[in-house]
């Protein structure tokens, strides 16, 4: 122990001297354990994300035999053409293949079979052979995408010892299903559709991509309204606004305008641009402009910042040099801060990326199971896909969200390490 | 046509830059310029575009409204409502694009043919307005140019004109935010009394649905009372602040005062990740996993808990709202003076003790200034709500059950179909303006107080 | 009598050493004033004695510095109790944001010193009387104490200092922000302190160091060049560095 230093020690002032120290070491585990939770919220989260959705990434798939017979689609020609095929009735086919996985099973309990594969299997029995001609009149393997449940079933993410009632897959589609998978006729490939397809209301079919686009194109629009106006105002306000009373009310203006909530923007959308410009509403065009508003103050706050950091000397020496201000903004000061604003910019996006909000007010959240081919066409976003998944009831959109989340999370990460990126060159110009 | 016309002269302006630039160099072999030849470029170029495009957005903004003011002429012996008016209008607009479908009159049939008429007029005159504007500012512009007229000054006055319409562009945004919240809600308020909405206790606007017609005056009146929507609001943020506070400010507190140079470059934006997540994905998590686990917990303690409890939404927004207040608190306190800890530590306090007796008050204002932006985004936080807490409104004050908020019945309200005009729609105005007010309160001290707090340690 | 003993300190910020084998002898209830250039390394050696070098993450001490035989600069010494002991006063006035009663009672508070109300109160008064504040701010102790003026500001801090009855305290330029008279009423001050505490006083102020104190060091480059009695560094230095440091050619 320490030796006593000085005077006055007593043992009143040694117990409060345990207690002090005590309060001390308190002090530092509330802390310590304020981090720890808000870390772990962060790790249960990206842990739940993960873990839900990463299965999402595997598409299963029901293996059987189709027997491409003439007489059943209903084909006459002797060498059938290209529109022949295209024209065929493929019901009785398709059907077949189903209900041949078992034979015996009485034609009224047929539908149990069909429903365990995607209604849209008739399509995918057409589009085999529209690829492979010569398969006309024999029997061939086929995948089929399997319905949701037995997709899901597969994935082990339903549970299969509850009451069959509860169930939407009975005991005679499981006795099947592990038939198949016994077999080794259930197929677990990687989901390349969920990328390439458009939403749908069937879980097993439903895709990111009419989401991505319509991302990728509100994006686009917001950039191409908020970086101009923003950056010239920035300059604006930096460089050449005199100090008065109506400057100030324009730098309280935007400090304000960044902090309202993303839902007044959305009114703003539906008040102005929908209902008094009557652009085309569920568009990314509406909404990327929306999005813009949003983000102008972000962005001339960046680059007022950037324009702030680059040193005056530069400024001078130019001024010195005769040119005019104007011309040492432009020559001098705006590309020196270009890398700063890009950064701002660049964060400001993703903010506005994560928007789900005024999207929803300004009718994005119309089912769209087209890809748009343009930012006039109507079109989701991530986000907004993300909220209309979560509010389907079936259990295959689970693992779809998770999956939207991570494919969001993967593109705002990009983008921030982006900005990082650009803003580490500026770094380096300065020191 | 428009595409036509812009880029006309978008290409002009080019065309006449590089005319401008030549010219310089011409007039240069005889007297001295006055600027930089790509100046007089610029000069033409400016005078070019600048007046055409300006006409040609009036022109743009104006004409829609003054052809349904000609054609609507015609009706004004109807006696129509205004959404009569609007409903013939947009049948015509739809019979003279040739997309309608419906039944024709001739009435109509002879207003589609005004229609196209007058817009063929229209377009006509505005083709030759612009025209004649281009080649009268072209010709002044020339005129300047040949007589080597000072040519940067008028150049960077025009651009610092430019600068100064952009920066208008915030004002603008606010502007157009004030008044498309104020029209609506007025017109809410004209079929609402403004007392119903702000002291009722009942919110149930579903209940004045009417397909034709007017709704029942007595209904309207017990629809729109907004107090436990205002209530559900501040319970929530509530609740996301007794989550979010001592959470974000004992990180923040430890980031600055405690934790060593590693710790803090790591652990600080690792922190700030909580708040780049978007709220959606919050919101799905808060609907699919914190409420069933509130309610699990509660049923399990024999307590009746409801599956979108404000007590899952409003921990979930406590979460996201973390790093606001850990990362705020802890630039206000780093920015208190060095010299007070030295001060304090000089008189044998512990560092606990320094951060509590003399940091933190020092620190307060600041620190106040940021929990109240945090609330403030509490309280305009949308998805989280919409997908985790009721929507129905409730007054109640029971964590365990559920309620809703202003932002959650905006997008109720607005979600699908609008039909404008109908006090439904309206009432989202109405509460989103009430939204707007309150937030803009709380911004506006937060902000005013953090800048005086900033200044004071300046 | 010899109340604080250094012995070969060694100083570094990081890799920069800023003091280089200092050895002193502090004598009991006197001043000891500490001279030279800026940049030195006065501050730093003054800061060694209530080791407010812990602070600074990238100082490490090396060497010595006992007081009453007590090693200071040891892991194991409880720097609270040290700095209870050993208190400072800075070059600029530092009251914390609180009133001005509040100011003088932390010391007290934070270390149970006063058992009452009564006791506390005791304790302000007589601190501000000894700080020579009490008559200026006795009316108004529940005032904020950064609105008082700079010289005020400065007695405060003496006051929060001597509250809790130190045994060595440490100021550090404490005039260098303040107009003659306030200097003049520090000095003072310091004068009466001298009775009961032993004082180290860091001073640019070459009449400063000759009229309160009665042993100055001077230091040059992160070394003690001449320790001794203040009259003969004043009139009659050994060292010529001291010399022209004195008379002012140089620094
Ligand atoms: N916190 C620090 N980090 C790094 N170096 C420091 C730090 N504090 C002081 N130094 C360095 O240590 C040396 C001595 O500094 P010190 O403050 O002790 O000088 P001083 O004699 O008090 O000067 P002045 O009269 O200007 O107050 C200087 O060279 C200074 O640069
Ligand atoms: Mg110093």
């Amino acid at each position: 122990m320490l030796k006593d230093i000085g005077k006055n020690m007593n043992n009143f002032k040694q117990n409060l001297l345990k207690k002090r120290y005590n309060a001390e070491r308190r002090f530092q585990w509330y802390g310590k354990i304020a981090i720890g939770l808000a870390l772990s919220f962060l790790a249960v989260f990206m842990f739940q994300i993960f873990s839900k959705g990463y299965s999402a990434f595997q598409k299963t798939w029901i293996v059987t035999e189709v027997h491409y017979d003439k007489e059943l689609l209903l084909i006459d020609a002797e060498n059938p053409s290209k529109d022949d095929l295209e024209n065929a009735d493929y019901y009785d086919v398709a059907y077949k293949a189903m209900t041949s996985l078992d034979p015996g099973l009485p034609e009224e309990e047929d539908r149990q079979l069909i429903q365990m594969v995607s209604y849209k299997y008739e399509t995918e029995v057409k589009d085999l052979l529209l690829k492979n001609p010569d398969f006309l009149g024999k029997i061939v393997p086929i995948k089929l995408t399997a319905s949701d449940d037995v997709d899901q079933v597969h994935k082990g993410n339903y549970p299969r010892d509850i009451p069959e009632k509860n169930r939407r897959v009975n005991d005679y589609q499981l006795q099947i299903y592990d038939m198949l998978n016994e077999r080794g006729d259930i197929l677990s490939e990687f989901n390349i559709s969920f990328f390439t397809s458009p939403d749908s209301r069937e879980a097993e079919l439903a895709g990111i991509a009419s989401s991505f686009m319509g991302t990728v194109f509100s994006i686009l629009v917001c950039l191409a309204f908020s970086f101009p106006v923003a950056v010239l105002a920035a300059i604006y306000l930096e460089e050449f606004a005199p100090k008065n009373k109506f400057t100030d009310f324009i730098e309280v203006n935007i400090n304000n305008l960044a902090a309202v909530p993303s839902i007044v923007f959305g009114l703003l959308g539906l008040g102005v641009l929908l209902a008094v410009f009557n652009l085309p509403r569920s568009t990314p065009l509406v909404g990327g402009i929306t999005l813009s508003l949003m983000t102008l103050p972000t962005i001339i706050i960046a680059a007022r910042a950037s324009l702030k950091a680059v040193p005056p000397s530069i400024r001078e020496a130019a001024l010195a040099m005769g040119a005019s201000n104007m011309q040492t903004t432009m020559h001098h000061t705006v590309p020196l801060s270009m890398p700063g604003t890009l950064s701002g910019t660049i964060i400001g996006l993703a903010q506005a990326l994560g928007e789900t909000a005024p999207l929803i007010l300004i009718g994005m959240v119309a089912f769209v199971n087209t890809i748009p081919g343009t930012p006039v066409d109507p079109a989701a976003s991530l986000p907004v896909q993300i909220y209309i998944w979560s509010e389907s009831a079936e259990r295959g959109f689970v693992e779809k969200v998770s999956a939207c989340i991570m494919v969001l999370l993967a593109f705002l990460i990009l983008m921030n390490l982006a900005a990082q990126i650009v803003r580490h060159k500026f770094e380096k110009k300065w020191s | 046509m428009n595409l036509i016309l812009v880029t006309f002269i978008v290409l002009l302006a080019f065309t006449s830059y590089y005319f401008g630039r030549k010219k310089a160099l011409v007039i240069q072999s005889s007297q001295r310029l006055t600027a930089l030849p790509k100046f007089y470029g610029y000069y033409l170029a400016a005078w070019c575009a600048a007046p055409a495009l300006i006409i040609f957005i009036l022109w743009s903004v104006f004409e829609p409204s003054i052809v349904k003011t000609f054609i609507l002429q015609d009706y004004t012996d109807q006696n129509l409502t205004k959404n009569e008016l609007q409903l013939i209008y947009t049948k015509v607009k739809a019979l003279a694009l040739g997309n309608y479908s419906g039944n024709i009159t001739n009435f109509l049939d002879a207003s589609a043919d005004k229609y196209i008429q007058l817009k063929g007029i229209a377009n006509s005159a505005k083709v030759a307005i612009i025209l004649a504007i281009l080649i009268f500012s072209l010709s002044y512009a020339y005129r300047s140019v040949q007589k080597n007229d000072r040519m940067r000054e008028p150049v960077e006055i025009f651009l610092k004109w430019v600068l100064f319409v952009a920066s208008l562009g915030a004002v603008l945004v606010t502007i157009g935010i004030i008044f498309s919240l104020l029209f609506e809600a007025i017109r809410f308020f004209q079929a609402v009394k403004f007392f119903d909405f702000i002291f009722g206790t009942h919110w149930y606007p579903a209940k004045t649905f009417v397909r034709d017609g007017q709704p029942d005056p007595e209904l309207m009146k017990d629809a729109f009372g907004a107090v436990p929507l205002f209530a559900g609001t501040f319970f929530i943020a509530f609740i996301a602040m007794c989550v979010a506070i001592p959470i974000g400010l004992l990180s923040g507190i430890y980031l600055s005062e405690y934790a060593g140079r590693g710790v803090r470059k790591y652990a600080k934006p690792i922190i700030e990740i909580l708040a780049g997540i978007p709220t959606v994905v919050y919101g799905f998590f808060a609907a699919l996993t914190v409420g069933p686990f509130v309610k699990e917990i509660g049923n399990a303690m024999g307590l009746e808990v409801s599956a979108e409890s404000a007590l899952a939404a409003g921990a979930v927004m406590g979460v996201m709202i973390i790093p606001f207040i850990s990362s705020l608190s802890d630039d206000v306190i780093t920015a208190v003076p060095q010299n007070l800890r030295d001060g304090s530590y000089a008189m044998g306090a512990t560092k606990s003790e320094t951060v509590k007796k003399v940091i933190f008050p020092a620190a307060l204002p600041g620190i106040v200034g940021s929990i109240l932006l945090a609330v403030s985004r509490a309280v305009g936080e949308t998805m989280i709500v919409v997908m985790a807490s009721g929507l129905a409104a409730n007054l109640t004050m029971n964590p365990l059950e559920s309620t809703s908020t202003i932002t959650a019945q905006i997008v109720v309200i607005l979600i699908g179909d609008q039909q404008f005009g109908d006090p439904k729609t309206q009432s989202a105005f109405a509460l989103g303006i009430s939204l707007f007010i309150v937030t803009l309160f709380l911004n506006v001290i937060a902000l005013s107080v953090v800048k005086r707090y900033r200044e004071k340690y300046e | 009598m010899s109340k604080i003993k250094a012995e070969n300190v060694n100083v570094y910020y990081g890799s920069k050493q800023a003091l280089f084998d200092v050895s002193i002898d502090i004598a009991e209830k006197e001043v000891t004033a500490l001279i030279g250039p800026s940049g030195c390394g006065k501050s730093t050696f003054l800061r060694c004695l209530n080791r407010m070098n812990d602070v600074i993450e990238i100082c490490r001490v090396e060497g010595s510095i006992k007081m009453d035989n007590l090693e200071l600069n040891s892991r194991k010494l409880d720097v609270v109790r040290l700095r209870e002991n050993v208190g400072m006063v800075f070059q600029k006035p530092n009251p914390f944001p609180k009133t001005i009663y509040e100011n003088v009672a932390y010391g007290p508070t934070i270390h149970g010193i006063a058992q009452s109300k009564e006791e506390m109160d005791q304790i302000v008064e007589t601190s501000l009387k000894k700080a020579a504040l009490w008559n200026e701010v006795k009316d108004r102790l529940d005032e904020i104490g950064t609105g008082l003026s700079g010289g005020q500001q400065q007695r405060l801090c003496i006051a929060r200092a001597i509250s809790v009855s130190p045994e060595v305290i440490l100021m550090d330029e404490p005039c260098s922000a303040l107009d003659p008279i306030a200097t003049a009423q520090i000095e003072e001050l310091i004068d009466d302190l001298k009775k009961e505490v032993t004082i180290v006083i860091v001073t640019h102020s070459m009449s400063q160091a000759a009229r309160v104190s009665q042993k100055t060091g001077f230091f040059h480059l992160g070394k003690l060049i001449e320790f001794g009695p203040t009259d003969k560094i004043f009139k009659n230095p050994d060292n010529q560095q001291t010399q022209d440091y004195i008379t002012g050619r140089f620094g």
